[in-house]
């Protein structure tokens, strides 16, 4: 298998993680699912840091970001398929 | 074969637990004595100093956790012997019976009525006969499984959930079944993963007894003493920095180090000693590095697993810290950092199995004597937890 610029954890999660330095806007990434290792193809729509995240659909304010197959925040500010996702646009729902 | 049932060479102490290092300490019952300790050291050489901040003036639970660290530290199974020194000989001793119950060479001075310098003349000798009577100990032939290995993560990023944390899991996942003693913590940094690590809990009074711990940290500390928002020192500014947005995401992740598998069997107090046998234990800790270390190194763990993302150099000065990353910039940019390089998960080059038993192969290293890159770049942070202000 070739290396993977995209990982996701879990069918039901709604963002990836980047896992190449270097990441550029436009580039078609090999997606692969670590639970099964079923993969998919994305394209970014930013530079994005590795370690980051990339939402796999479009979001709106008020959805519930999934990862890990669990709830980790609330969206702040429209996403779009493609698009970094991070503090200016995810945000906890703890405090 | 498995590499879960291999041999490793460690020291058998007094109390038949495994060491594997053979430390002489010299402990400082309070901070004004731990000039006197760190003269004892220099003049000693074999010895190693914990220097700390506090010891005076503490009362109530606050003042049995010092005592706890400080005992636990000196029983600790990598120190050898231990020379205990305090400003009075009331505390300083209650210190040295504590030690004393593991049966090991252990030995207190004050410094009030004699000052710095005969204390350290006499600390000095006693500490020359301790390292005399330890240091040609020979290694005896152990089971990697009669190991206690604590964990905790630190400077976390998303590849710490995809690759070390899991590669951790996979360890206990493996050896905890053998007879391993394990240990995690980090009470705060549960937060928005709690509910699944009550689930983990091996019987129903264990859960509730984490979720009373996990609820009196939210209750006594977040919102005691929070502002507005713990955002920015949870998640750090470094885990943000790594890609981590929120506390429940990077929850996730920690929880990914206590693997598939593998309950944990009882809720400890900070260095709180485990006393139900072989088991994955929860201990209530900080989430700060070496405030978390040395509560583990002082209930008795002899190795710690330290999964970092974006570079965490922590160290301790009597329990060997091993580092694994999965992140290939860190590997790239701190190799000197990093004992154990998982990368290959996130390349999907290697499996976690792999990992795992990459891992095992490192602690198994790491207890016949070869230095964890902590150990190679002299860290060690050794810092106590202090629950509120003394009297």
């Amino acid at each position: 298998m070739s290396v993977p610029q995209l990982l996701v954890h879990d069918h039901k999660d709604n963002v990836g993680v980047v896992v190449i330095e270097g990441l550029k806007a436009g580039t078609n990434m090999l997606c692969v699912i670590t639970e099964d290792n079923s993969d998919f193809h994305l394209t970014s729509k930013h530079d994005v840091p590795i370690g980051h995240k990339v939402a796999l659909v479009d979001l709106k304010v008020g959805d519930t970001v999934i990862k890990y197959g669990q709830d980790i925040g609330k969206v702040v500010a429209p996403i779009a398929r493609g698009e970094h996702v991070h503090v200016h646009n995810l945000k906890t729902k703890r405090w | 074969m498995s590499n879960t049932n291999q041999k490793i060479w460690a020291y058998r102490r007094e109390n038949s637990r495994v060491g594997v290092r053979n430390y002489v300490a010299i402990l400082p019952v309070d901070d004004i004595s731990n000039a006197a300790c760190e003269a004892v050291a220099n003049n000693i050489k074999g010895t190693i100093a914990l220097p700390h901040a506090y010891g005076r003036l503490q009362f109530g639970e606050d003042l049995e956790l010092h005592f706890r660290t400080m005992i636990g530290t000196g029983a600790n199974p990598n120190v050898a012997a231990c020379i205990v020194i305090g400003i009075e000989p009331g505390w300083t001793q209650r210190i040295v019976e504590g030690i004393a119950k593991t049966g090991k060479p252990v030995a207190g001075f004050w410094i009030e009525g004699n000052g710095d310098i005969a204390t350290i003349a006499a600390a000095s000798r006693k500490a020359k006969e301790f390292v005399h009577a330890t240091s040609g100990q020979v290694r005896v032939e152990c089971d990697i499984s009669e190991l206690w290995v604590a964990a905790k993560c630190g400077e976390s990023d998303t590849t710490t959930g995809l690759a070390s944390c899991p590669t951790v899991g996979n360890m206990y996942d493996k050896l905890v079944p053998a007879g391993l003693f394990g240990c995690f913590g980090e009470t705060s940094e549960l937060t928005g993963a709690e509910h699944l690590a009550a689930a983990r809990a091996v019987s129903p009074e264990i859960r509730d007894k984490f979720m009373k711990t996990w609820q009196s940290y939210q209750d006594d500390v977040i919102e005691a003493h929070k502002t507005s928002d713990l955002s920015e020192s949870q998640p750090t500014k470094g885990n943000i920095a790594g890609g981590l947005t929120t506390i429940e995401e990077k929850a996730l992740g920690n929880l990914e180090k206590i693997g598939k598998k593998v309950k944990f069997i009882d809720v400890l107090e900070p260095a709180e000693a485990p006393a139900r046998g072989p088991g994955l234990y929860f201990m209530d800790t900080s989430s700060a590095a070496a405030e978390c270390c040395t509560l583990q190194a002082a209930a008795g763990y002899v190795i710690h697993i330290f999964p970092t993302g974006q570079g965490n150099v922590i160290g301790n000065p009597i329990m060997p810290v091993i580092k694994v990353t999965g992140n290939p910039r860190t590997v790239r940019l701190m190799p000197e950092h990093i004992d154990v390089d998982v990368s290959g998960v996130v390349r999907r080059e290697m499996t976690i199995d792999q990992a795992g038993d990459a891992l095992i192969d490192c602690i198994a290293h790491t207890a016949n004597g070869r230095l964890t890159a902590a150990e190679a770049l002299g860290h060690v942070e050794f810092v106590m937890t202090k629950l509120y202000r003394s009297a």
